[in-house]
């Protein structure tokens, strides 16, 4: 038990100092560095609470796709940064106090329910089903009941992806693009032109 | 022993992280979509947080749910950032008031 508590604790507070970095930071490049970190010691958490599909879910999708996403435009947009961190102390103290405001109000009310609320009546941490994986779990909750809402989910991620290409693709004017059709038409007629060429005088292109 | 209460309160620090983010980084939307993906990450720790301690594993699907909504909306997102920079050549949110929104 010591030892969870401990593992709960590192992690934890790697977690938030992560994410403080992540809005504080100069460089969005370390931004998104943290990013990354915010999410892999979060998925940590998941591990320890019994969420290990979950866990491998975020590292996969969030570390492995959409943290490099966010690398990649980084790295390839040519921003100045130091302009847009402008008002940035302006907007710190009235942030913070909001922010401050905020975490205290949302702690009273998380505290009052678990400990006085709906959930005041929760032994502890438990599987679901005790005795399969919870990669088991997921999949007979998840391939039954809301196998419509993972369809419509799986519809959500080609809207994007159609979006995404639609909104970046681009026709530049001037490129040289292969037409298999126009090629695998050509026929000796269309292909050959014949010339007469006056001796002195060149054919012009 | 670490109870409910340590995840709800861990979910709520880094839900007001990511609306103080929003808040000091008014002019830069890359930092203010890492924002929103620690929100989303937030809520994700709720979610799994309840799910577990109250035995039903519907709020882990749901979890999963919001993934899926978060990764598509960094996509867009991110497709809409590379086209206003390079229709304007730069990403100030301040600029972006073309439609007069």
């Amino acid at each position: 038990m010591a030892l969870q508590a401990i593992a709960f604790y590192l992690m934890a507070t790697v977690t938030v100092l992560a994410a403080l970095a992540v809005v504080l930071a100069r460089n969005p490049v370390h931004s998104v560095l943290f990013l990354i970190t915010a999410f892999f010691s979060a998925a940590g958490l998941f591990v320890l609470i019994g969420a290990e599909f979950l866990a491998m879910l975020l590292v996969v999708v969030y570390v492995g796709a959409v943290a490099v996403l966010f690398l990649f435009v980084v790295m390839m947009l040519d921003v100045d940064f130091v302009a847009l961190r402008q008002g940035f102390a302006r907007y710190l103290p009235i942030g913070g106090v909001v922010a401050g405001i905020l975490t205290i109000e949302m702690i009273v009310v998380a505290t009052m329910i678990a400990t006085k609320g709906a959930a005041s009546r929760v032994s502890g941490p438990q599987a679901a089903l005790p005795d399969v994986t919870n990669a088991e779990t997921i999949g007979r909750v998840l391939y039954t009941d809301y196998v419509y809402f993972f369809q419509a989910a799986g519809l959500v991620l080609l809207v994007a992806m159609i979006g995404a290409i639609v909104l970046t693709l681009r026709h530049k004017p001037g490129v040289r693009r292969q037409d298999v059709s126009a090629q695998t038409a050509r026929n000796p007629k269309s292909g050959m032109r014949m010339v007469d060429i006056q001796p002195g005088a060149g054919e012009g292109e | 022993m670490i109870g409910l209460t340590h995840y709800l309160t861990l979910a709520a620090m880094l839900f007001t992280i990511g609306v103080f983010g929003i808040f000091v980084n008014r002019k830069n939307i890359i930092v203010i979509l890492m924002s929103i993906e620690l929100i989303l990450l937030a809520v994700n720790i709720n979610l799994v947080a309840f799910s577990v301690y109250l035995h039903d594993v519907v709020g882990q699907i749901f979890a999963m749910f919001v993934l899926t909504v978060a990764a598509a909306e960094a996509a867009v997102g991110l497709a809409i950032l590379v086209t206003f920079f390079r229709n304007r050549g730069d990403i100030a949110v301040d600029d972006a008031s073309v439609m007069k929104g």
